[in-house]
């Protein structure tokens, strides 16, 4: 008998060995446009380490001083992007999606783990309009704009045209100013590639002019793990000429593009994108980056460039060598679900950059993610460190989330608007006017300003 | 008239146990060859196939180890066959359990670990098989 309880305490510690394999290093040295990349490892057993959900209470999000959290909605059937309106209405995409079968038995149990760190609410697959008309700050209006959605994410306005990418497909909406409810059913405009849909979030925007589309398809695997022949049209961001009803292949090997914005100024596209699991703590950095166009940027074969993802067959050295390293690390498995660009009007210290919505890890030792940050930029391109924007999704003791982030969304009045799928609550975080002393003020010192009903936005 | 002779001959296996073993060794040996398809075309599917087949294996052959471990209690189990069994069926269920944990990686992380590991697991599963079903003449070494 001692010596069969010898033998399982073994082979219990050569489990939890094989389990933790190297510590985290520092996510610091993860940021910016040379991320360290230590070598690939991987225990016998994944790492998977879910935050447990809890109730806000009567706390809230942590913002930096001289910026007050609200929540605007609550109640919501997991809201995931949200689309600012010219009148400033808000419309929250709102739904579950994916329907990829269990590939192997590990599937059957990484799905129970992962479920416990999601909301447990049905997707409403809905879009909800959120309207403030007094402009006190208080959303009193919040209400059904469309229903009957297939899991909706990507959200885009063009004059009257309000655009929607469901899990399946772009479909258009006619949109006139003040509207509270659609008049009419949807027309669908393009199908998507919605097969296994292992990744099934469609981001979206319009192109400066409104005139084109653009589209992120995920991939359907970690790595290619469900055979190439399920990866056709898939890790892509597609451009849609929304009027003639065609689309075409913008980028590729784009592993999970979960956000797209245009660059003000530049017109550029650029993405946050999730990149692959299992191969450390530290592999691979989720980024930011433009999206160059006929660019490839590396998915399945390699990650960050050139690097040979080895766990792919056959491999592609050609496809490889052609790799386009992307502008930014933003640190691995933070899961970045939401981007979109800054305006002065958030403050001097947050006018130039993006913010990032990073829905939190699962497969990490110690949670990173769970927190919006500010990329700052500088000429166009980013610039130093992420700065922590809005925090306290994750306990201090890292093992309970009160809300996950996902889409952010920039309110040219002078706020930043953040869905949280966990908690199914819209944050709006505001810049206090009393912060906005008059003084110098480098740039166009629009900052504070009260919210003006008709500001104009762009989508995204 | 009775002659007291003892044989020392275990009792046949019980038919719940015969099953539940000769079962695993066709999914073991299914894995084996899913792995050996796998590794020479890159096929995907055939990866997959092998992770099932595994913990097909090792649910029955589970199973199979309860009832061999327990048979060891009975004086009359404790043959040095039996006990030979029961230890080359557990070296047979670590050896795939590790082999399912292999099986879980993607793609090719498998390989060749999960190969090498399909190998030593369906030879010690035929080993297995071997010890406990071979004819055992009455009065023999057992």
């Amino acid at each position: 008998m001692i010596r069969r309880v010898r033998v399982l305490r073994v082979l219990a510690l050569a489990l939890a060995l094989s389990a933790c394999g190297a510590a985290p290093r520092p996510i610091e040295r993860q940021y910016g446009a040379q991320p360290e990349l230590p070598q690939p490892q991987r225990g016998l057993l994944p790492e998977m380490v879910i935050a447990k959900p809890v109730q806000w209470g009567d706390q809230q999000p942590l913002a930096p001083p001289g910026f007050t959290v609200r929540a605007i909605a609550t109640g919501l059937g997991i809201p995931r992007q949200t689309l600012l309106l010219p009148n400033g209405d808000i419309l929250v995409a709102e739904g579950r999606g994916g329907n990829a079968p269990a590939l192997k038995p590990k599937d059957v149990l990484a799905g129970v783990i992962k479920s416990r760190g999601t909301t447990s609410v049905p997707g409403g697959d809905r879009l909800t309009l959120l309207r403030d008309a007094d402009g006190d700050g208080e959303y009193e209006l919040q209400t059904v704009f469309a229903e009957g959605l297939d899991a909706p994410y990507g959200l885009a306005l063009s004059g009257n045209n309000l655009y929607v990418a469901n899990q399946d497909a772009v479909v258009r909406f006619d949109y006139q100013p003040g509207q509270t409810r659609a008049t009419a059913p949807p027309e669908t405009l393009v199908a998507l590639p919605s097969q296994i849909n292992h990744h099934w979030t469609k981001a979206m925007t319009a192109s400066a002019d409104g005139s084109l589309l653009y589209v992120g398809i995920g991939s359907n695997s970690n790595v290619g793990e469900r055979g190439m022949a399920a990866e056709v049209d898939r890790a892509v961001v597609w451009e849609i000429d929304p009027a003639r009803r065609m689309h075409r292949t913008y980028a590729s090997g784009l592993r999970n593009p979960t956000a797209l914005a245009i660059q003000p100024g530049s017109g550029q596209l650029w993405a946050v994108v999730n990149e692959r699991d299992e191969i450390g703590p530290d592999l691979v950095p989720d980024y930011l980056t433009s999206v160059r166009e006929g660019g490839f940027y590396g998915w399945p074969y390699s990650y960050w460039g050139s690097n040979v993802d080895d766990r792919v067959r056959p491999q592609d050295p050609e496809r490889v060598a052609a790799a386009i390293a992307p502008d930014y690390a933003l640190g691995s498995h933070v899961a970045a679900l939401g981007v979109d660009f800054s305006t002065p009007a958030i403050g001097p210290e947050f006018a130039d950059g993006a913010f990032v919505g990073m829905h939190g890890s699962w497969n990490r030792a110690e949670p990173v993610g769970y927190k919006v940050v500010f990329v700052p930029f500088r000429d166009g391109q980013p610039a130093g460190p992420p700065v922590d924007f809005l925090t306290g999704f994750l306990d201090a003791d890292q093992r309970v989330a009160r809300g996950r982030p996902v889409g952010v969304t920039v309110d040219p009045a002078g706020a930043v608007i953040v869905a949280d799928d966990l908690s199914n609550t819209i944050w709006r975080v505001s810049r206090d006017a009393a912060m906005d002393a008059p003084g110098p003020v480098d740039g166009p010192a629009q900052a504070g300003t009260p919210a003006s009903p008709d500001t104009a936005s762009s989508p995204g | 008239m009775a002659a007291l002779v003892e044989h020392r001959r275990p009792p046949s296996l019980h038919p719940l146990h015969a099953v539940l073993l000769a079962g695993a060794l066709p999914l073991f040996v299914g894995a084996l060859l899913a792995d050996v398809a796998y590794a020479r075309t890159y096929e995907i599917q055939w990866a997959n196939f092998a992770s099932w087949l595994i913990v097909g294996g090792l649910l029955l052959s589970a199973m199979a180890l309860v009832f061999a471990l327990g048979g060891l209690f009975r004086r009359e189990g404790r043959t040095t066959t039996r006990v030979a069994y029961a230890a080359v069926l557990a070296a047979a269920w670590i050896a795939q359990f590790f082999n399912a944990l292999m099986h879980a990686r993607d793609g090719w992380a498998m390989m060749p670990t999960g190969l090498v590991l399909s190998v030593i697991g369906t030879v010690l599963a035929v080993a297995a098989v071997w010890l406990a079903y071979r004819p055992v003449a009455v009065g023999a070494w057992t």
